[in-house]
């Protein structure tokens, strides 16, 4: 057998042939795709959760319109579902799961992580979600906050604003930034200060 | 359209008894009551889009359910937060 070869890279080139021969989808529009998703990662997230901790008028921006304030950080969305953003606080904290499958606010965050699909988390989450983020994560919300789980169901797709910690004050963007992990932004962890 | 803060019940159908579907309503829903936080927009129907039948533009609402209540279990003020399609909504 040629691996090299296979059913599948045939099948993927006459679909390329199709979609170029029909004008839906050129070789070049293909190939700007792929790159955008490959350089979707958390720290794009992060870049927009570390603004909006500096900068009150962005963090508004952010809430409001999720796409819009990526795009304003040089994130492309286009052609991507609209981005909501759910700001945790010192009385509520949310979680985002795709209980139906596996959407995720990859535009921002990249792919998911392989846990994020797996059925046990979907199932859980809406379930059992304080058990599942003491369980698995060690996240023990504060006494009095409330927990929301987001599922992300249809047409939308959902990042969280985790809280500022504290021991960050007078940092810049880039640091607090680096400390903004991919769980902080699916809410299964909390950022520390260091 | 319905007003945020509107009591809606999701459809307790399963369309999935009566031939091939793609829906975007999750079982742990169906018939259980919610409360409209807002709508999100417009979108092509998926449950047409999944089978390239012409798709009308449909409301999507996020809706707020107590998540003790609908598994009978967890903590109280717990919530869940899903979007759902209007004609899977029908008013209280």
């Amino acid at each position: 057998m040629n691996i090299v070869e296979t059913d599948g890279e045939r099948l993927l080139l006459a679909l390329r042939g199709v979609l170029a021969a029909k004008g839906i989808a050129s070789a070049a529009e293909i190939a700007e795709r792929i790159a955008i998703t490959d350089s979707a990662s958390p720290g794009q997230g992060a870049r927009m959760v570390a603004k909006a901790w500096t900068d009150p008028a962005y963090r508004t921006r952010l809430l409001e319109d999720g796409s819009k304030a990526a795009e304003e950080l040089g994130i492309p969305m286009r052609g991507m579902p609209p981005l909501g953003v759910l700001e945790n606080t010192a009385e509520l904290h949310n979680l985002v799961v795709c209980t139906l499958c596996s959407c995720y606010p990859r535009a921002v965050l990249g792919y998911p992580p392989f846990w994020y699909k797996s059925a046990a988390y979907r199932a859980r989450a809406v379930r059992d979600p304080r058990g599942l983020l003491a369980e698995e994560w060690g996240t023990v919300l504060p006494e009095g906050v409330r927990l929301r789980v987001v599922d992300s169901t249809a047409d939308y797709r959902w990042m969280v604003l985790p809280q500022r910690p504290a021991g960050t004050e007078g940092w810049d963007e880039a640091r607090l930034a680096s400390i903004v992990r991919e769980g902080d932004m699916i809410g299964v962890t909390i950022p520390k200060a260091g | 359209m319905f007003a945020p803060g509107t009591a809606v019940r999701v459809k307790d159908d399963w369309p999935e008894t009566r031939g091939p579907v793609h829906i975007r309503t999750p079982h742990y829903l169906r018939g259980m009551q919610g409360t409209v936080v807002r709508h999100l927009g417009s979108f092509r129907n998926p449950e047409d889009l999944a089978f390239a039948r012409p798709a009308p533009l449909r409301a999507l609402y996020h809706v707020r359910f107590d998540q003790p209540s609908v598994w009978h279990e967890g903590r109280a003020g717990d919530e869940l937060q899903v979007e759902i399609y209007e004609h899977w909504l029908e008013p209280l």
